[in-house]
């Protein structure tokens, strides 16, 4: 028997709406044959990997917190991959954010007014689309491929960090610790409720509205869409391919670089050696599993921030280690990509040397 | 022994598992095929070499398990973008990120143990000789076979028949398939090479060049030899002057910090990644030179119609 894939008239609504259930439904059954192969009850194993932490007020802050990030990015992500651009260096986008942003409260910790946390923000989005901007201006003006020198740039970027928490931006009240000094209360972003969740959703939130909007109502989303998916068509219609790079790499990491200064002022409070659990990489898992449509992503996001949330909690009860929570994200990038096939392909199965069509 | 030599054993030594993946993305990038996934075939071939050394006593079997682990986690993306044509990008990256978890999964009894490393070899007489004895005789067996690798896939791809499917493939899939050549099984072919080559190239990791597990001991490798292929455009011995030169690059801070040069260590540990990014910007501003060595097909899916 073989695969054959025949191609359907026109893309199917049904499956391109269904595709991400099927891939989740695939993806929690490897994970029950997963936990079973580790000795685990599988059942009790994902209720306490997908459910259990949705049953604690704390924790559900906790997922609004590790959500936030992978929203942010995620958005800026899916207009890079709708025009056919390939930032994969998000990760270096937010830690490039963090650092610029987190310059203020290190460098100037007395400098305390109502300008502090804008201009730090404000800081966090230069960070970000300076970092993203390199790699942009490099394949723009020399055709460097995107996305090798974006990738490099996180290695950069986090070697950067490293650097500085450990030389010169070390709290020198912290004994040694590689730590920066803790950030003043003005440098803080406000909790909403009283938890560990931050203003920064209330960003997650704006920019996802904003996109939606951008790229389903305006002529700048229409031509992020032509030139991704028909070139030619798009250099015809007089949209140019270098612009939209550039403004494609400039958002994506202006979004990431926010996500880094508000996870780190609004989560953190301080810089340490690591600051992000790979947000940046989750967030393409999160971009496609969300249809590269920033209402998907708000849902995808927070299904990835539960499979952080699962993966602690599960080390916690069950002794499994948070290692598969990398695992199940590998896994449901895969299956969503497969499943994606079903939009425009129909499956079907030969014996061989019989063709489909009776050749 | 002299300190030059002892830095270009270093140089071998770092230069090899570059070498390794990298000859195999560039078959696997001349039949077509842009499998992004090195990183993620490499760190699981690390993680199983080490694994396999480990139950079976033996270094040259875990190499085994690494290719064949590499191998494994390449038919996967061949069955996602060969058979189902998923995005070739978004699949490299997700085996990337599946790789970089499984390979913490399975590694995390590994942490802190040491590992069975994979000697070099001893030619009598010949490995004794002064300077160049252990410089050419005193390898490791995977030093020898990269080297080889390299000419095999130099005299294949440009030489024999086979060789010139594979680049037809990569060239123009249509033609290829309008002359009766099976697109799908070369292109499965050549990405199963590839997979080995990486699995290979991060069993060379674990067992010889730090030979212990440590997660993400990878670091970026995978993705330095994407761009090697890129900066040898897409050519065999360019590959090897490029792994060699970016072995060199690699080690320098090790032999800087021996010299106590004063720069902090964060800045050599980033030299390959900007290096990486300085010769990517170098070659392709020569248009001409890529876009006349650059497979047509790279990366473009293919359906056979029937």
């Amino acid at each position: 028997m073989r695969l054959e894939l025949e191609k359907r008239p026109e893309r199917s609504t049904l499956m391109a709406l269904l595709s991400p259930v099927i891939a989740i439904a695939l993806t929690l059954v490897t994970g029950a044959v997963l936990f079973a192969a580790l000795g685990q009850n599988p059942a009790v194993a994902l209720y306490m990997f997908f459910i259990d932490p949705l049953t604690a007020s704390w924790s559900l802050q906790e997922l609004v917190v590790k959500a936030t990030p992978l929203i942010l990015i995620g958005v800026g992500l899916a207009v890079c991959f709708l025009s056919n651009t390939w930032n994969i260096g998000a990760e270096g986008q937010f830690t490039a954010g963090a650092l610029a942003g987190s310059m203020l409260p290190i460098l100037l910790p007395g400098f305390e007014s109502f300008l502090t946390l804008p201009l730090m923000l404000l800081m966090g989005i230069a960070g970000g689309m300076l970092w993203g901007g390199i790699p942009a201006f490099l394949k723009v003006r020399f055709g460097t491929n995107e996305i090798l020198t974006s990738l490099m740039l996180v290695y950069i970027s986090q070697l950067l960090l490293d650097w500085l928490v450990r030389g010169p931006w070390r709290d020198p009240e912290g004994f040694n610790f590689p730590e920066s000094r803790v950030f003043s209360d003005a440098a803080t972003l406000p909790a909403l409720a009283d938890g560990r969740m931050h203003v920064g959703a209330i960003f997650a939130v704006i920019a996802v509205l904003a996109l939606s909007v951008v790229l389903l109502k305006t002529l700048k989303g229409f031509e992020i869409r032509v030139l991704g998916q028909a070139p030619r068509a798009g250099r015809f219609a007089g949209f140019s391919r270098n612009k939209i790079i550039v403004f494609a790499f400039l958002l994506s990491g202006g979004l990431a670089g926010l996500a880094g200064i508000s996870e780190v002022s609004g989560s953190v409070n301080q810089l340490t050696p690591v600051i992000s659990p790979g947000y940046g990489f989750t967030a393409i898992i999160v971009a496609f599993l969300g249809r590269l449509n920033p209402i998907g992503i708000f849902f995808s996001g927070f299904l990835l921030a539960l499979s952080y949330l699962g993966g602690e909690a599960a080390q916690v009860t069950l002794g499994i280690s948070d290692k598969t929570t990398r695992v199940f994200q590998g896994l449901l990038l895969f299956y969503v990509l497969a499943c994606d096939t079903l939009i425009l392909y129909r499956i079907r199965f030969t014996r061989p040397g019989v063709s489909a069509k009776g050749a | 022994m002299g300190a030059f030599e002892s830095i270009l054993l270093t140089v071998i030594t770092a230069a090899t598992p570059l070498l390794l993946a990298a000859i195999g993305e560039l078959v696997v990038e001349r039949s077509g095929v842009l499998n992004l996934g090195v990183e993620g075939m490499m760190i699981v071939g690390a993680v199983m070499g080490f694994a396999g050394a480990q139950a079976t006593g033996s270094p040259y079997l875990g190499a085994v398990f690494a290719l064949l682990s590499g191998m494994g986690m390449a038919l996967l993306f061949g069955f996602l973008t060969l058979h189902l044509v998923a995005n070739q990008v978004a699949t490299g990256l997700a085996l990337t990120l599946l790789g970089l978890g499984l390979s913490g999964m399975i590694g995390e009894a590994f942490v802190g143990q040491p590992g069975i490393r994979l000697t070099g070899i001893e030619i009598p007489v010949l490995s004794d000789l002064p300077l160049v004895g252990r410089l050419l005789f005193g390898q490791d067996v995977l030093v020898y076979l990269s080297l080889a690798l390299v000419a095999g896939v130099s005299y294949v791809l440009f030489r024999t028949r086979a060789g010139l499917i594979i680049r037809a493939v990569g060239d123009n899939h249509a033609s290829a398939h309008a002359l009766g050549v099976s697109v799908l099984k070369v292109r499965y072919l050549a990405v199963l090479f590839g997979g080995a080559c990486a699995g290979l190239a991060g069993g060379y990791l674990s067992l010889v060049y730090t030979p212990q597990w440590v997660e993400g001991m990878t670091a970026g490798r995978g993705w330095i030899a994407l761009a090697l292929v890129v900066f040898a455009t897409w050519r065999p011995l360019r590959v090897l002057a490029g792994a060699y030169l970016f072995g060199a690059v690699g080690i320098l801070q090790f032999h800087a910090q021996a010299h106590g040069v004063a720069i902090p260590s964060q800045f050599m540990s980033a030299l390959p990644y900007v290096a990486t990014i300085a010769v990517l910007v170098i070659i392709s501003r020569n248009r001409i030179l890529t876009r006349v060595n650059t497979p047509a097909c790279l990366g473009r899916p293919f359906v056979p119609d029937r």
